[in-house]
């Protein structure tokens, strides 16, 4: 059965492969686009429909603590002791994640039949979207790490194919292509995480298998590795870190997602905002095992997460690209996630992924509304007033607006204040850090609520811009036939996704309402078995840095902060995750990152409906020119060692020129010895005869001797 | 008769029969339908070729180490030399390599219309050539079958290839010829020193029972001779720039023979020769031969990505994926020598696809270069979508060919007790980094993009023909990506045999070669 969740989009992938242009040419434009649009959809349908009845028929009724199925499908590669299957794995993590992948992939692709109609790529665009879901369940189902590689590459590559999806737009051409070398550098990481776990545990399964056991649970028996102790465990982590920096677009290698903007907004949507962009989270929730034996790697993750965070946002704060800001934001909220899951919050990492999954893909089929809407404009200072244009799609994007913000009971609320509590009770990290990492998340949850108010300024009140926009020659999507006319709602495959998924975004969040808010975080609770908690620190494994650092952490004088909640906290900290709460404290921060999410949007309301066309400061405009940097330090000297150092010296000069230089010896030599061969016979004689003479006198000397 | 040397002969009967035919035919008629004629009978006679082969890997023994479907008989008495061929699992899929490639090429050679005949009596006779390689068990036939190779691309690249042939022509020949000389010498001594026997099954037994039979340092010369020869062959940094031209100065079919299959010659070499024969000097030299590997690896990558020639792009990931396999072989562990020789089965069909692609757009515009190209993608669909799975393939993505090989290498390595193996296999790794940078840089400047040069605007999609040619290597592509344990299983017994050899130096007994 799990296989059949995994292969039915790939048979639509390759129905429309194969047959989607003769379709067009048996049945017209317009049919065709109907059929494929039909066998797309429905075989992520099938995927759907399987996923619903193996979660909640089979995964769910399964007793707490056993809830695991495995299905083997064949035998992929075996070497030696080397093993990797195609073989499947359900168990709540890998059962939430292909519940809102299928969903939410399913709401994308009805949405897209609207969004790419009369495109003459059609069929190509729905194998390829197809292609997506085979991989992306492909990566969350896999039992072991080489078949969630297979799934990991494979998003890469359909993230390549839809990135570069206008196939003439040289922007999409060079975002595609560099999508996929970015990633291929954290795979990188990969494959080393993959040889250090074989050579280390024996097997790459995460489960046991042929008697052996899997090597998240062989990491569950191996003590903690000390702060600051770069061992096995913790270069491991280190590792899968780097790869998944790569595909979830974290600081260093995030510079790949905003420019993935160039492909169809329903990509935009599915691959890079609700599914592939949370497969390092996913990755990093997998190996939860191993992250929590390595304190250093866990600091790595939280500090990496909260600094892509606030980074991230403020480079948002400054785009005019309604894309683009989505972009940004969306590497932002990855942070949190990550952030989430470096303190130990794994579980409220992968909630956040969840409503993130709602929200986010809300606001891009939202904003691919609008786009499609207003004639293909993405620029935001060419919008303004389309509130009246585009109602629903306007009413969708409230809930979004406001779930992102996390105004209160919203689903991005529930969430993000989950991440922000455990950030400031972590246990996992030393000294003050929790707290100061919290200063830095609660300062971007304000800056979310103010960009993405911005955003919504711009493009839903104030004038109405967009019939300047057409006088002006300014940067246009790839498809830049624009028919003029006022904006226009959009058709209702269109709206009808955008309308379910703003109902999520509203009541997304209900599965995980904390304890301390009277809910019972059905969530968590679900989670929790597959999910690795960081051991209370005791003497027992810990180095003495450990020790140290804990101690010094609860001797240290709190933070001053205006809330006084701190002490409460600092008590907390120990009892937090042990499960225990401080009820009173977690309710303190509740109210605080709610009054900060409102407080944003009303800055928000206030400044830009005064100045909607405000200029950010150019460092910011520029995205503190990363890229420009990345060229200049990477790029330029790899390519110039390559071409003038590599090639055109050692190559040809030295090597070449060695065996050319030989070549013209021998030639020299040969030249020279062509002047024995005058062709006269009184010469040859001549030589015979002295050879004869020397030959004898050779003979005649040894035999005197 | 014996289904190998069926195997191995038949190209040379075709060549036979197309001779007399051509005599028969006589010099009178359409010229134009003759050289048609010639194509058809040598397309035939490699398809057939083919069938015959595949009746072999039916009648493969997998649990067998040792030679299987051997012919001997006795062929210069004088010098104990036999005719003896058949197949083990280290070649037993590069013979269907080298006859699955045949038929690829004589289409992809369809377009050549200078001497026809002359042209497909040398394809022919270089898979005579090709296929002896790999099935003989004799070194003096091996020897012969190895030198034989040459005449035929030589000719191919000297008077079919582009501008620069004469030059690239004697570049390959000399280099070649340079190393099997001194491999020639060896061959002799290790004939003597073994008593007089040319068997290849009876040496490696004879060297194995009893360590001391060559001297310590005449061994390692007699290694470095073989493995100057192979390592030329393949060709390991710094022995590699015959290379780039002879790759872009052949003719498309030569140079998907050359990539596909003239390279394995080297790489078969080292597993079946160097390692075996010599297991204690190639334990010693592991560490050197890998970091040529890795230096390969990376530099091949490097060099391959500032290329402004198509085809000369495409040789250099010869170096940087070859690289892959010297350093799978020499690791000596059993996922990186299976990972070697499947390595070598996945970049025939990757990179002798690539240059097929190369050629069939050079047929078109009669250039190689990249900046004549870009936005091709939109007259030619079906070709482009063809030419992007082959270079996916090529550059390593999973569920394609190209990774099983490279994955298999890179943790076999990384688990090798060789010493800074680790170093190795990391450094190798990041060869996966910069073939998605040289690959998927030709393919956005070749492929997408808005159509700058006129000329490119109404190109051709591929036709039947090229269709014929390229389906099969984008399929076997895909099934080599998805069921490596259909190649694996074969190759299995016989690399870890040579593997037993190198690991217990010595130890093991003639049993386990037999």
């Amino acid at each position: 059965m799990l296989k059949w969740i995994t292969l039915a989009p790939l048979i639509g992938a390759i129905i429309n492969g194969l047959l989607g242009r003769r379709f067009v040419t048996l049945f017209g434009q317009r049919v065709a686009e109907k059929l494929t649009g039909f066998i797309a959809c429905a075989s992520v349908g099938v995927s759907t429909a399987l996923a619903f009845i193996a979660f909640f028929g089979r995964l769910r009724p399964l007793p707490e603590g056993q809830r695991l199925i495995t299905e083997h499908f064949f035998t992929w590669i075996k070497v030696g002791s080397f093993q990797a299957d195609f073989a499947y794995l359900l168990d709540p993590l890998s059962g939430v994640y292909i519940l809102f992948v299928t969903g939410v992939g399913l709401l994308i692709h009805i949405y897209a039949t609207g969004y790419m109609s009369g495109d003459p790529g059609y069929y190509r665009f729905f194998a390829y979207m197809n292609l997506f879901m085979f991989m992306m369940l492909t990566l969350v189902l896999a039992d072991n790490l080489l078949l969630l590689f297979v799934g990991w590459e494979g998003v890469g590559l359909c993230s390549y194919l839809l990135i570069g999806y206008y196939i003439r737009w040289d922007v999409a051409g060079s975002a595609a292509k560099k999508a996929f070398v970015v990633n291929r550098i954290g795979d990188f990481g990969y494959m080393i995480a993959t040889f250090l776990v074989f050579t280390t545990f024996g097997t790459i399964s995460f489960v046991s298998k042929n008697g052996v056991a899997g090597f998240l649970e062989q990491a569950k028996a191996m003590p903690v590795e000390g702060w600051m102790v770069f061992g096995v465990l913790t270069i491991i982590a280190l590792l899968f870190l780097a790869g998944s920096t790569g595909k979830s677009a974290q600081i260093p290698l995030y510079v790949w997602l905003p420019d993935a903007m160039a492909g169809p907004t329903p990509v935009s949507a599915l691959i890079h905002a609700a599914t592939m962009v949370t497969a390092g989270v996913y990755l990093t929730a997998r190996t939860s095992a191993v992250f929590v034996k390595s304190p250093t790697a866990m600091a790595v993750v939280a500090v990496i997460g909260a600094a892509t965070a606030i980074f991230a946002a403020t480079i948002g704060i400054a785009q005019n690209d309604i894309k683009k800001v989505l972009a940004y934001s969306t590497v932002s909220q990855l942070g949190y996630m990550f952030l989430a899951c470096g303190v130990g919050a794994f579980t409220a990492g992968i909630f956040h992924v969840v409503t993130h999954a709602f929200f986010k893909a809300l606001l891009f089929l939202g904003a691919g509304s609008v786009i499609h809407g207003a004639h293909q404009e993405q620029d935001m200072r060419w919008m303004g007033g389309l509130r009246k244009y585009m109602p629903i799609t306007f009413s969708t994007m409230l809930a979004g607006w406001l779930a992102i913000s996390g105004f209160p009971l919203l689903s991005g609320f529930f969430s993000k204040d989950e991440i922000l509590w455990r950030t400031w009770a972590t246990g996992a990290l030393p000294h003050n850090w929790g707290k100061a990492l919290w200063g830095i998340a609660i300062f971007t949850a304000l800056l979310t609520a103010v960009y993405m108010t911005r955003l919504m300024w711009m493009t839903f009140w104030g004038s109405e811009r967009f019939r300047e926009a057409h006088n002006d020659q300014h940067g246009h999507s790839a498809d830049a036939h624009a028919h003029h006319g006022d904006p226009h709602e959009s058709g209702w495959l269109m709206t009808i996704p955008l309308i379910i998924l703003a109902m999520l975004s509203i009541a997304g969040g209900y599965v995980g309402v904390p304890a301390s808010l009277g809910g019972s975080n059905h969530f968590e609770h679900f989670l929790e078995p597959t999910i690795s908690k960081v051991e209370p620190p005791t003497a027992a494994h810990t180095g003495p840095a450990q020790i140290t650092a804990q101690t010094e952490s609860h001797a240290a004088t709190p933070a001053p902060e205006p809330h006084g909640a701190a002490p409460g906290a600092q008590a907390s900290q120990l009892a937090a995750h042990e499960g225990g709460h401080d009820v009173g404290t977690e309710r303190m921060f509740t109210l605080i990152s709610s009054v900060v999410a409102i407080l944003g949007l009303i800055f928000g309301l206030l400044f830009f409906s005064r100045n909607p066309l405000w200029r950010a400061p150019k460092l910011l405009e520029d995205k503190y020119r990363i890229d420009e940097l990345y060229d200049a330090t990477v790029v330029e000297p790899i390519e110039g060692l390559s071409r003038e150092g590599l090639w055109k010296f050692v190559d040809v000069k030295i090597i070449d020129g060695f065996v050319n230089g030989v070549a013209r010896v021998f030639a020299g030599l040969a030249g020279i010895l062509r002047y024995t061969q005058t062709g006269f016979a009184r010469n040859y004689a001549a030589v015979i005869l002295v050879g004869a003479i020397i030959v004898i006198g050779y003979f005649g000397f040894v035999a005197l001797r | 008769m014996n289904i190998i040397t069926i195997t191995t002969f038949l190209p040379l009967v075709g060549a036979i029969v197309l001779l007399l035919y051509s005599a028969v035919a006589g010099r009178d008629g359409d010229q134009e339908k003759r050289d048609n004629q010639y194509r058809w009978i040598t397309l035939i006679v490699t398809i057939i070729t083919f069938a015959v082969s595949l009746g072999a890997i039916l009648k493969f023994d997998s649990s067998i180490a040792g030679p299987q479907l051997v012919q001997r008989s006795p062929w210069i008495g004088v010098l104990n030399a036999n005719y003896f061929v058949g197949v083990d699992g280290i070649s037993i899929w590069l013979v269907i390599l080298t006859t699955f490639l045949m038929p690829i090429s004589v289409l992809a050679s369809w377009r050549v219309t200078k001497r026809v005949r002359e042209y497909m009596l040398f394809m022919l006779t270089l898979e005579t050539g090709m296929v002896g390689v790999f099935v003989s068990w004799d070194l003096l036939l091996f020897y012969l079958f190895f030198e034989i190779t040459l005449i035929p691309m030589y000719f191919l690249i000297g008077v079919w290839g582009g501008e620069r042939r004469i030059y690239a022509a004697i570049k390959f020949f000399v280099y070649t010829v340079v190393g099997s000389l001194l491999m020639l010498v060896a061959i002799i001594a290790v004939y003597q020193y073994c008593g007089g026997t040319f068997d290849i099954v009876e040496i490696t037994s004879r060297l194995a029972a009893n360590p001391g039979l060559i001297p310590g340092n005449v061994k390692i010369w007699l290694w470095l001779a073989f493995a100057l020869a192979f390592c030329i062959k393949v060709p390991l940094f710094p022995f590699h720039t015959w290379l780039p031209d002879a790759h872009t100065e052949a003719p498309t079919a030569g140079s998907i023979i050359l990539a596909g299959v003239l390279l394995k010659m080297g790489t078969y070499g080292l597993m079946r020769f160097n390692l075996p024969f010599f297991p204690d000097v190639s334990q010693k030299a592991a560490p050197y031969v890998m970091a040529l590997a890795v230096i390969g690896i990376i530099y091949g990558a490097l060099v391959a990505m500032v290329q402004p020639d198509m085809k000369r792009l495409v040789a250099y990931t010869s170096v940087s994926h070859l690289g892959f396999v010297v350093l799978g072989t020499f690791a000596f562990t059993e996922q990186a020598m299976q990972g070697a020789i499947y390595q070598m089965l996945a970049h025939g069909v990757a990179t002798g696809g690539l240059f097929l692609c190369v050629g069939i757009v050079y047929d078109r515009r009669h250039t190689r270069m990249i900046a004549e190209y870009g936005g091709i993608a939109t007259p030619m669909p079906q070709y482009s979508m063809m030419f992007m799975i082959i270079s996916l393939a090529s550059l390593g993505l999973p569920l394609l060919a190209g990774f099983i090989g490279e994955f298999l290498i890179l943790i076999g390595t990384f688990v090798s007790t060789v010493p800074h193996a680790k170093l190795f296999a990391v450094l190798g790794a990041t060869g996966v980094i910069f073939s998605a940078v040289y690959l998927l840089w030709m393919l956005q400047r070749v492929m997408f993009g808005e159509i700058t040069n006129p000329e490119n605007a109404e190109l051709e999609d591929a036709d039947a023909r090229e269709k014929w040619a390229l389906v099969p290597l984008v399929l076997m592509a895909i099934v080599m990506g998805f069921g490596p344990m259909l190649f694996l299983r074969a190759t299995e017994k016989s690399v870890n045999s040579v593997r037993q050899i190198v690991v217990g130096t010595g130890e093991k007994s003639v049993s386990s070669v037999r």
